[in-house]
């Protein structure tokens, strides 16, 4: 147990640096214009709609703390920090007085769906691929999938998901343009197909990047280790090559994806906020997008800083069961 | 160099990715002869499909997609440029500082590093865009990007310093007395530089996909023809609904080759750099 | 005593092509071998003479980029087994039940992620058709034999010390009966009372299985412990071939004399001398005798022919003008 507090709590202290690094980035952030940000909000805000005056009042009081000027600066950090702490992150300006977090809120499923699925498939796939290629290199097929990989990899999250827009919703018209689902939000088969046939293409989207990515990790990690000693004696036995592939192999290419998953979710939550923005897919990327559009500064801000901390225990979570798959780090 | 020339012999996916990028580089360098200025609209008919006038067509700006291409290509690759440039000697300081320094501050260090790889970059990105709404041309674009892209590469730096410091020849030459920075400067940087060169040359991929990104939301000055402003443009004038697709094709194929080029570039370098893919190149199962 | 293994004219080189330079490793360089029923035969000679690469060409495990140029390998068991003419599959079936192999720096060759009781599985159910519960109770019967505590099966590889490894390895190695066994440097790298309980084990697996144990080793301690006969390799040459009392008390090649000269000695307090000049390298070896850039006695043949393995008497045979030449 001793060893698991070795273990646990370097990393629960870092995602405690991660989330009062990412926060104090994002309270410095706006305090950087020139002009009070505060008053620039209530005067844009003002002059597009008449307001109730204790709405305007509650505004000003969460536009204080979140990136208000008032008091020093200290005071300022700890008023923004107490904020947070309740989730209160202020009323959205493009949709007041909605609560930024309901509006997070109605997305996050969403974003959540696609980028768990996204993960977990191109996983799979990419892991499976990858070590087959990787053991197997001289074999017709994995070659050419080794360099359909290799040219899908390199290209921009962004730039994959305009070629299916163009591809399957202009020029082939198969799939739903935009939106997560069509009908009514119910149990039903209708409303949950639909969510299905919406959100294939993005999902496609994100998956077709992510996997490329895993592909050629596992590829490399599977060439270092069919060169290790415990592999090589395996086959110097005579151990048949499923066997050897499934619990020599991959079982030890794991170890180090696992750990380059926690470091990975980011760049594939920024993949979804583009996805998300290019499909019009109502995640939380999409309402970042949006928050753009209509120069929502609170919707920004708060979307920014929950994603930090959503990432940040999202590592941690994958982070904390490594110990599951390496006996080195579970016994001592 | 001797290490191109082998390269380009026989390495395919070299010769590839090199043959790519110097035609890339070509197109560029044609900006310098464009007929058009690049700032300046309606010189030509808008929206013309490609024909023998305007090899790729024209724009919904009155501009000819080729010329604008090309300065496309010109600032994109500036605005890349200089963003590796500044990120990875930044990455370089802190990576080996941390290294070599070791200790608590390497801890301290590493742990502030570690905070901003996790951190998400795109939302930090247009967060702060948002805030420098208007003040963000060419330069500030490429520092910020710079200094974003610098936590990864610096562990990968630390990492290669770490297992410098650990080798034999670097206890022969403390042991012989050397004063630890001639160690550094000539027993370390001679394998240090190569890998640098092939890092960076995959910095590149990520500032690139992150400037058509921020271009393409709308988030940079978009009087500069870059690749993603092309792509912003198109969108804009709604062209994938107006069967318009030449506006869009060229930035996006344009890109797919720069980023495959360079890509392959990297790899190559880095195979050819590691001993053990040698070795390994040479004899392979099955 | 028949014969149960036998190499001819063995030729196995390194060949790599990268960047436009070819290189080749003549790292088995003509060596024929005959290895007998129920004995221990010793391989020694330094690092880069060759033996690795040899033992794996006796073993049959033959990946590019090294390549067989010459020569055959027969196991003779129940059937003929022409080794460098089977296919993988063919040879992976003889492994284990017949054939079998205790590499060097076995710390690593367990697999990190799974338990020694699973490895044993993988191991035994790739060559009879038992259960895990047949195969657990089989491993641990045999391993309480050999004295290694039944506790070691639920173990993960890294809970036991590299002593203990070693002998689980050896363990796994042998625990299907087979009749030969190759092992490549057992005590390398272990301290030496680990060493001694290594050989102690060899020792009574050898004796009791009445199986056939092929020994590559540096240590010529080893040898002496172990050995029935002990060849010497040089340069990927073999240059003697004699029982072990003969290697010690009567060596006759140069490089032979050298080396037990090297070895120290209870009752002689004198300084031990080494050879002088490193082994050659094996792409651009030296003509004629391999040795003789080092030998003292070299002569002018010594410089132009490859002297020939003769057998001087009883068995002793030795590659050496100068020994053959004074037989005569």
């Amino acid at each position: 147990m001793n060893l698991l507090k070795s273990y646990f709590l370097p990393r629960l202290s870092q995602w405690l640096i991660t989330i009062l690094i990412g926060v104090t980035v994002t309270f410095i952030l706006p305090r950087l214009l020139p002009t009070d940000p505060v008053e620039r909000t209530l005067s844009t805000l003002s002059s597009l709609q008449t307001m109730d005056p204790r709405a305007v009042e509650s505004l000003k009081e969460a536009l204080e703390d979140l990136y208000g000027l008032g008091g020093s600066p200290f005071e300022q950090y700890i008023n923004y920090w107490k904020r947070l702490i309740r989730g209160d992150l202020g009323p959205s300006l493009s949709a007041f007085p909605t609560p930024v977090i309901e509006i997070i809120g109605a997305g996050l499923p969403w974003t959540v769906g696609l980028l768990t699925c996204t993960i977990f498939i191109s996983w799979i796939l990419g892991i499976v691929l990858g070590t087959l290629a990787g053991y197997l290199p001289k074999k017709l097929w994995c070659q050419i999938m080794d360099k359909i990989f290799i040219s899908i990899y390199p290209i921009p999250y962004y730039i994959l998901a305009l070629i299916l827009v163009m591809a399957f919703c202009y020029h082939f018209q198969v799939f739903p343009l935009v939106g997560g689902a069509s009908g009514k939000p119910e149990i039903s088969w209708s409303y949950l197909s639909s969510i299905l046939w919406h959100s294939f293409l993005p999902a496609t989207s994100l998956i077709v990047g992510s996997t490329a990515f895993r592909f050629i990790m596992a590829k490399a990690l599977t060439s270092t280790i069919i060169a290790s000693d415990y592999v090589n004696y395996a086959e110097t036995a005579g151990l048949s090559r499923w066997r050897i592939v499934l619990f020599y192999v991959i079982r030890n290419t794991l170890l180090p994806q696992a750990t380059d998953l926690g470091l990975s979710i980011g760049g594939i939550f920024s993949g979804t906020v583009i996805t998300e923005i290019v499909f019009s897919y109502p995640g939380i990327g999409y309402s970042l997008y949006m928050g753009l559009l209509q120069a929502d500064f609170n919707l920004i801000l708060g979307i920014t800083v929950f994603s930090i901390v959503g990432i940040a225990t999202a590592a941690l979570l994958v982070d904390l069961s490594y110990p599951l798959l390496d006996p080195r780090v579970r016994y001592k | 160099m001797k290490i191109i020339k082998d390269l380009f012999k026989y390495h395919l996916s070299f010769r590839f990715g090199a043959i790519i990028l110097l035609l890339i580089f070509l197109l560029a360098t044609l900006s310098f002869f464009s007929p058009y200025e690049a700032a300046k609209r309606r010189v030509v008919p808008k929206n013309e499909a490609p024909s023998f006038d305007h090899i790729f067509g024209t724009t919904s700006l009155g501009q000819d997609v080729f010329w604008i291409l090309t300065f496309a290509i010109r600032n994109t690759l500036i605005i890349a440029g200089l963003a590796v440039l500044i990120g990875r000697s930044i990455a370089v300081i802190l990576g080996s500082f941390s290294g070599y320094v070791g200790g608590t501050t390497d801890r301290i260090l590493q742990s502030i590093v570690d905070s901003f790889i996790v951190i998400p970059r795109l939302p930090l990105l247009i967060l702060i865009s948002f805030v420098l709404k208007g003040e963000l041309n060419f330069l500030h674009l490429a520092l910020i990007l710079g200094f974003l892209d610098i936590a990864w590469p610096s562990k990968r730096y630390r990492s290669q310093i770490l297992s410098l410091r650990e080798q034999e020849f670097t206890y022969t030459a403390v042991f012989s007395g050397m004063n630890t920075f001639k160690i550094i400067l000539k027993e370390h940087f001679p394998f240090f530089i190569p890998y640098l060169l092939a890092d960076a040359v995959s910095g590149f991929l990520w500032a690139i996909g992150i400037e058509i990104t921020l271009a393409v939301l709308g988030l940079c000055d978009l009087t500069t023809p870059t690749i993603g402003t092309m792509i912003y443009w198109g969108n804009y004038y709604q062209a994938l609904l107006m069967q318009r697709l030449w506006v869009l094709a060229a930035p996006v194929i344009t890109s797919i080759f720069i980023v495959v080029g360079f890509y392959l570039i990297s790899t190559s370098l880095s195979e050819y750099l590691d001993p053990r893919t040698r070795l390994k190149r040479l004899g392979t199962r099955e | 005593m028949s014969i149960i293994a036998e190499a001819k004219h063995l030729k196995a080189y390194y060949i790599t092509q990268s960047y436009g330079i070819e290189r080749t490793v003549k790292a088995v360089d003509d060596i024929s071998i005959e290895i007998k029923e129920k004995e221990v035969l010793g391989i020694a000679g330094e690092s880069g003479c060759g033996k690795s690469t040899l033992l794996k060409v006796l073993l049959g495990t033959i990946d590019p980029p090294l390549k067989i140029v010459d020569g055959t390998m027969q196991y003779e068991f129940e059937e003929s087994y022409n080794v460098l003419s089977m296919s993988k599959d063919e040879i992976k079936q003889i492994r284990w039940t017949q054939v079998s192999y205790i590499p060097q720096g076995s710390m690593h060759v367990l697999n990190p992620v799974r338990k020694i009781r699973d490895i044993f599985h993988d191991f035994i159910a790739t060559h009879q058709n038992l259960n895990k519960s047949e195969t657990t109770k089989l491993s641990q019967d045999y391993l309480q034999k050999l004295g290694l505590s039944g506790q070691v099966m639920n173990a993960y590889p890294h809970q036991l010390s590299g002593g203990m490894r070693q002998r689980v390895t050896i363990a796994l190695a042998t625990i299907l009966s087979p009749k030969l066994v190759f092992a490549d440097e057992p005590t390398t790298a272990l301290d030496v009372l680990v060493q001694r309980g290594v050989v102690q084990l060899l020792k009574e697996i050898q004796q009791r299985e009445g199986s056939t144990l092929v020994l590559v080793s540096h240590d010529m301690g080893v040898h002496a412990n172990l050995a029935d006969r002990i060849a010497i390799l040089y340069a990927g040459k073999l240059v003697e071939e004699a029982e072990t009392q003969s290697i010690f008390k009567n060596p006759l090649h140069p490089y032979t004399q050298y080396l037990i000269e090297s070895l120290p000695r209870l009752d002689d307090k004198t300084e031990r001398s080494s050879i002088p000049g490193r082994p050659p390298a094996l792409d651009n070896p030296p003509e004629g005798c391999r040795f003789h850039p080092r030998c003292p006695h070299a002569m002018d043949v010594c410089t132009k022919e490859v002297p020939p393995l003769v057998d001087i008497g009883e068995g002793h045979k030795t590659a050496c003008f100068l020994v053959s030449e004074e037989k005569t």
